[in-house]
């Protein structure tokens, strides 16, 4: 094995694109890692444990790009002559970027406000330690702000949102993965119908469902606002949540309006019933985690308000069609193919297998379907991001009982790019549950739109494939249960990709709440078969 | 515009979206059609999390009465002034009448504040020189003699009003270009050029250098004086517009300066004095000089930065100068504190048997040019100046172009033909420098470290990002 460290002097590239690089690198054969890392300490320490670093990589510093390449000689040989296109491909696809041959590009808001001086929106995907200050500087200029980036300080997050209600703006973030406003994609988005319905949320993923099932059920979206993931916390007390609820209320093209996070802290709660009890328009509460009823009693001075509850992101999107266009919904079939049909799976499965494991790109999707798996199974559930202390995975990468993950989550995202781009950590995870004897079902989010991987099934296919032909080796039958997040009018289309995922021998459900059930029903139906 | 106001904007329409980072989102933006700008962004300050951070509480700000408003305000001043001022050459007279301090033993020198035993080779070499033009001291060891024992008074040029290139050693008797601003009436001054080859300004002391300066003394001196009297005054402004659109980049370019001067300057000599041979003496080394005009232009560029001086809040930098160890800036907003970094060995074309190896570091108050927009900022219009610093005329029009994003505004006077009339980059605003990554150019001569040796070759040079980094912090704590 050979290791090799290329550093190019003062070369910056944003991570995501020095990953995509990276992606390519190691699937030339021979290859046995790749990093392509700018040299700030963090990353400098995260190469070297990786055994990637050569001599400190000859002192390279925070605006230098390091390349390191462990495998053959010759492979290691190839991979470097393919570097520079590679770089170059990536940097000059120009789609997006609107530039012309030698015309200077922008390097930083003042210049790239100076060029497009009625910009009304910054987005903002800078590393977060720079972040806050990138925010403010859009913001002191009256202009509204998505912040994408995390890694954020609470303080300075306060700070932002603060800023932006004294200036009458829209700070959407940090960790604010997606957006639509004015029907436009913002971050991690789908592309979904135009209608009556406003979402504001904590949740980027989460919101991404429900403005899926909404577009799926037949209605449409005014605007998806994003708050970030802390916004409901009892540090920034729903600030931006509540700017969006006014927003949305006060958006004529707006007539009903959801609401989706986690649990807000117990004074936050009360903060957004004032907001919603009385308000024109008749809102959707969704706290994913938590069951309407338990909020049966919550009102504002205990009367009964314009606010109802869901229980699940699939349940906020049915609600909302029924208020706002007065359709009410069918409950949508697990779809699965001819070979593979749940009956016949359950049917091969082995007294040893009673386990779920749930492998998931999206955090709150991991979240929701464990907490409806808890709920029905009255068993515990172990995750990387559990629904309590005590249930926490003692090493996120061997699993145990029913454990579900959120593969976004830093422990297994360090040095790699986030699971809705790249496929290789689900992959190897998926193949090693495949071989566990004590699993019952494989449970899957797929995410689509905007931003996302462009072909998810086709990626995952071949491995669905390999973990059931692995376990029918060893003579078990491995339901795979899988739930498409997205439209038929993404680039990757949610009928294609369904019938990618069908062809494979995955069970394909409707919602992330559909395949939680299932996979519960797969489970405990095999238990009760055997007692 | 009422609090909500501005978001029922925002959902009222689909947005105009500035995307900052990552690329696949602007490209999600070209798929759907929306109106956007992808901003390629990178780390301020090469990555320095606390100067980020800064610069985000320093950034400009709409509201009248926050830091960034009584910023953008403060620049707009200083900008307005800077391209208002009209430099005017009206003199020439003697450092000691304009400065009677000096006969203290006072010599004045380029760049920042520095004391003997710092001094690189050049600078001592011109000082052993000046001392013995002065005839403080008969010989280079006796001179050397008394500036170890503290018995001259070393000071920077710049805070006296003057400018000089190299070494830019300033003695009472030498005589100075007198440039006044007539528009706010300020006063810049400037020693004479004295040619190629081993000069005093390369620390050159041999007795032919001390020849020529006392030449200069005596007859150059009051030819000039006779002459400018003669003419009342010469403005300068539009003498350096025509350059400029001649091809001068007004640093290491003056061929077109010179000779514009040498137009206004020949009939007048010649009207003023009878001495046919005394005009002829002094209008020989100016037509064979080529850079004379280098030491004019410096005292106008000068005088039009001064005039920009201690604007409070203002992040406009005044000042940029080397003394060959150190480079130090100044900004408008911080008065008079130095800003230091180490001077680096500029990047050039060599002459034939020398090399990096046997540069001085960065030296001369010459940097004037650049901080007014001149010189390595206006190369895009003085494609020939690669001959001499090296590169291509296409890097030339990058650099100029690379300098707009890190002024105010571009210098409507100051126009150069070959970006469409585009106008000389003004006003370097720290904050810029530090959120683009990209440090002033300067265009500059090269002198070899030892003292006396002469010029070596020519080349590129940047100021440290360390000038800037200190700039800034002094800055937020007076703004703040």
């Amino acid at each position: 094995m050979k290791i090799t460290n290329l550093v190019k002097r003062n070369r910056y590239q944003d991570s995501v694109t020095l990953m995509q690089v990276a992606v390519k690198l190691r699937e030339v054969a021979g290859i046995d890692e790749v990093a392509l890392m700018m040299g700030t300490e963090p990353n400098l320490e995260i190469m070297s444990e990786a055994g990637l670093l050569e001599d400190g990589a000859g002192g390279a510093g925070p605006n230098d790009l390091i390349v390191a390449v462990r495998g053959t000689g010759e492979a290691v040989e190839s991979a470097l002559s393919m570097l520079d296109d590679l770089l170059r491909n990536e940097v000059s696809t120009g789609k997006g970027t609107g530039r012309e041959r030698g015309e200077m590009v922008p390097h930083d808001i003042s210049s790239g406000l100076a060029e497009l001086p009625d910009a009304n929106l910054v987005l903002i995907s800078t590393p977060g330690i720079y972040a806050a200050a990138e925010a403010r500087k859009a913001l002191l200029r009256g202009k509204h702000v998505m912040l994408f980036s995390d890694n954020v300080s609470i303080e300075d997050e306060v700070a932002l949102k603060r800023l932006a209600t004294e200036r009458g703006l829209m700070m959407m973030g940090p960790d604010c993965g997606t957006a639509i406003i004015g029907g436009v994609p913002l971050g991690f988005a789908n592309a979904v119908r135009r209608g009556k319905i406003g979402v504001v949320g904590a949740s980027g993923t989460g919101m991404q469902e429900v403005t899926s099932l909404i577009d799926r059920y037949g209605g449409g979206v005014s605007h998806a606002i994003g708050t970030g993931s802390r916004d409901l916390s009892s540090y920034v007390r729903a600030e931006m949540t509540l700017t969006g609820l006014r927003a949305l209320m006060a958006d004529p093209g707006t007539e009903v309006v959801v609401v989706v996070s986690k649990p807000p802290g117990p004074d936050v709660l009360e903060r957004l019933l004032e907001a919603v009890s009385d308000a024109e328009k008749p809102s959707i509460l969704m706290f994913v985690g938590t069951n309407s009823d338990s909020y049966a009693g919550d009102s504002k001075d205990g009367q009964a308000g314009r606010q109802e509850f869901a229980s699940t992101l699939d349940e906020a999107a049915r609600l909302a069609v029924r208020l706002a266009y007065g359709l009410q919904v069918e409950s949508q079939p697990v779809l699965s193919g001819e070979e593979d049909t749940i009956g016949s799976t359950m049917g091969r499965l082995r007294d040893s297998q009673r386990y779920i494991r749930g492998l998931f790109s999206g955090g709150t999707f991991c979240y929701e379907a464990m907490w409806l798996m808890q709920r029905a199974l009255d068993e515990p559930v172990f995750s990387n991001t559990p629904l309590s202390p005590d249930l926490a995975l003692p090493d996120p990468h061997g699993s145990r009982e029913h454990t579900c993950l959120d593969l976004g989550s830093d422990e297994f995202t360090v040095g790699r790019p986030h699971p809705m781009i790249d496929f290789s950590t689900r992959s190897q995870r998926l193949l090693q549950e495949a071989a566990d004897p004590q699993v019952a079902v494989l449970l899957l989010d797929v995410v689509l739109g905007f931003g996302a991987h462009p072909d998810p099934a086709g990626a995952l296919a071949p491995v669905i494939r390999q973990a059931k032909e692995l376990a029918s080796t060893d003579g078990r039958a491995l339901p795979v249960v899988a739930h498409v997040c997205g439209t038929e009018g993404d680039p990757q289309g949610l009928e294609k990709q369904r019938q990618t995922l069908l062809q494979s021998g995955a069970l394909v459900a409707p919602s992330n709440a559909a395949a939680a059930r299932l996979a519960v029903s797969i489970a405990t139906q095999h238990k009760n078969e055997g007692v | 515009m009422p609090a909500d106001s501005k978001i029922a904007d925002l959902l009222g329409h689909a947005p105009t979206v500035l995307n900052v980072g990552v690329k696949t989102f602007a490209a999600t933006l070209e798929q759907v059609g929306a109106r956007h700008l992808h901003v390629d962004w990178q780390p301020p300050a090469q990555g320095d999390p606390q100067i980020a951070a800064l610069l985000g509480l320093l950034s400009d700000d709409d509201r009248p009465d926050s830091a960034g408003a009584r910023i953008k305000a403060a620049n707009e001043e200083a900008l307005q002034r800077i391209l208002a001022a009209d430099p005017v050459w009206e003199d020439v007279r003697p450092a000691r009448e304009i400065w009677p301090e000096m006969d203290d033993r006072a010599l004045y020198h380029a760049g920042p504040p520095i004391e003997w035993d710092r001094m690189c080779g050049p600078m001592q070499g011109a000082v052993i020189g000046a001392i013995m033009l002065e005839e403080w001291a008969e010989d280079e060891q006796s001179a050397r003699g008394i500036a170890e024992a503290g018995e001259v008074r070393f000071e920077p040029c710049h805070h006296h009003g003057a400018v000089g290139p190299m070494a830019g050693l300033v003695s009472p008797s030498m005589p100075m270009f007198v440039v006044r601003n007539a528009d706010r009436g300020n006063y810049a001054y400037s020693s004479l050029n004295e040619g190629m080859g081993k000069v005093l300004r390369y620390g050159a002391y041999s007795p032919e250098v001390l020849a020529r300066l006392r030449w200069m003394r005596d007859a150059l001196g009051p030819v000039l004086q006779a002459g400018i009297r003669a003419l009342g005054s010469v403005p300068l402004k539009p003498l350096m517009s025509q350059a400029l659109q001649m091809g001068d980049e007004l640093h290491n370019r003056h061929v077109a300066a010179t000779s514009l001067l040498f137009k206004t300057l020949a009939p007048a000599l010649v009207r003023a004095l009878d001495d046919r041979e005394r005009v002829a003496a002094a209008l020989d080394p100016i037509a064979a000089n080529n850079y004379f005009f280098l030491n004019l232009a410096m005292a106008a560029c000068k005088a039009m930065l001064d005039s920009a001086r201690d604007i409070s809040c203002s992040t406009v930098v005044v000042t940029m100068a080397r003394n060959g160890v150190e480079f130090g800036i100044r900004v408008s907003g911080t008065g008079d504190r130095w800003f230091t970094g180490p001077a680096a060995v500029p990047d050039g074309v060599y002459l034939p048997g020398f090399t990096e190896a046997d540069a001085a570091g960065d030296i001369g108050d010459s940097a004037i040019t650049e901080t007014a927009g001149l010189g390595g900022f206006a190369m895009g219009g003085a494609p020939a100046v690669v001959k001499v610093v090296g590169g291509t005329p296409g890097d030339a029009l990058d650099f100029t172009r690379s300098m707009h994003t890190i002024t105010l505004a571009p210098n409507p006077n100051w126009t150069m033909p070959a970006l469409g009339f585009a106008g000389t980059p003004t006003g370097i605003d720290v904050r810029k420098v530090l959120d683009t990554n990209t440090l002033p150019i300067i265009n500059t001569g090269i002198a070899h470290k030892v003292a006396g040796v002469g010029q070596v070759g020519a080349g590129l040079v940047r100021p440290p990002l360390q000038c800037f980094t200190e700039a800034l912090k002094a800055l937020a704590e007076t703004v703040l």
